[in-house]
């Protein structure tokens, strides 16, 4: 679905790439605080909903080729970090709903999981 | 910072075919407690990586190893610096500080194992996760460190 229809559907505030939410196919989401776990276990392309605000969220969707970041709980990054998605073309959205009802709504609404569970290994075609 | 088209090898890399044409070399230097700066050289490698037209997949897992790396370099290290290597047969990462070295590889290598400061948690980072994603993103991880001189980690990643 839209990015718009998402938007709808959370009640959020666009602060980042309103030019995307009528464009922007959503297929995929994920939740969660940790970097770390984003960068190792999702696909690219994926909407991330998180409580984490720092400037770290966005440097992570820009490195992992996230969609997208939705801010649960009310929470509000700062303007540095929206300054910095506005200039690398990373949406970012605010809703008032916790995380567990953000992914509930969005998976309800038929929106998929992303979860890498296979752990990547050696390619035998990669010749090193 | 600099680009080459002199042979030369990708240091650390080791099997394969030798020496190859180095289509880029550059150096990121990174800078303790640089918060917001760090994702930056990782960002630079992805869009070089993009432009020298190597498979997205490949991109990827070279930008989440090179944010990891540059992530550690400025939670743990006291300076050091990211280089990147790509030659037509791999993409090799290389991180190197100059301490304070760490004690215990085998420790660090565990998932879930940190040393990092509440600061660094509530930034998303700090859980353990740093290294051994980098070696999830390798086909060839190599890290040696010494106490007092500082940590080396090389991140080769096979082009086909």
């Amino acid at each position: 679905m839209k990015l718009g229809e998402i938007k709808k559907l959370i009640g959020a505030e666009i602060l980042a790439g309103e030019d995307k939410l009528s464009v922007l196919e959503i297929d995929t989401a994920c939740g969660a605080d940790l970097m770390s776990d984003v960068l190792a276990f999702t696909h690219e392309n994926t909407l991330l909903c998180t409580g984490l605000t720092s400037a770290q969220v966005v440097r992570t969707a820009e490195v992992a080729g996230l969609s997208g970041i939705i801010f649960v709980r009310g929470k509000r990054p700062s303007d540095d970090v929206i300054a910095l998605a506005r200039e690398r073309g990373i949406p970012l959205m605010a809703t008032c709903l916790p995380l567990f009802e953000t992914c509930g709504v969005l998976y309800g609404a038929g929106i998929s999981g992303t979860y890498i569970r296979e752990q990547h290994g050696p390619s035998p075609a990669s010749g090193v | 910072m600099s680009c080459c088209g002199q042979p030369e090898g990708a240091g650390g890399a080791g099997g394969a075919d030798g020496a190859s044409g180095v289509m880029i070399s550059m150096e990121f230097p990174i800078v303790q407690y640089d918060f917001a700066a760090a994702g930056e050289a990782a960002a630079r490698i992805k869009q070089i990586l993009r432009q020298l037209g190597i498979s997205s997949d490949l991109v990827r897992r070279a930008a989440v190893a090179a944010y990891e790396a540059e992530m550690n370099l400025v939670i743990h290290a006291i300076g050091g610096s990211l280089s990147l290597v790509v030659d037509s047969g791999r993409i090799t990462l290389t991180s190197r500080d100059e301490g304070p070295g760490i004690p215990d590889i085998s420790l660090a290598m565990r998932e879930g194992f940190s040393t990092a400061s509440d600061e660094v948690r509530e930034m998303g980072f700090g859980a353990g996760m740093g290294l051994p994603n980098m070696k999830r993103c390798s086909d060839l991880f190599n890290i040696e460190s010494n106490m007092g001189a500082g940590t080396v980690v090389t991140i080769v990643i096979g082009v086909n």
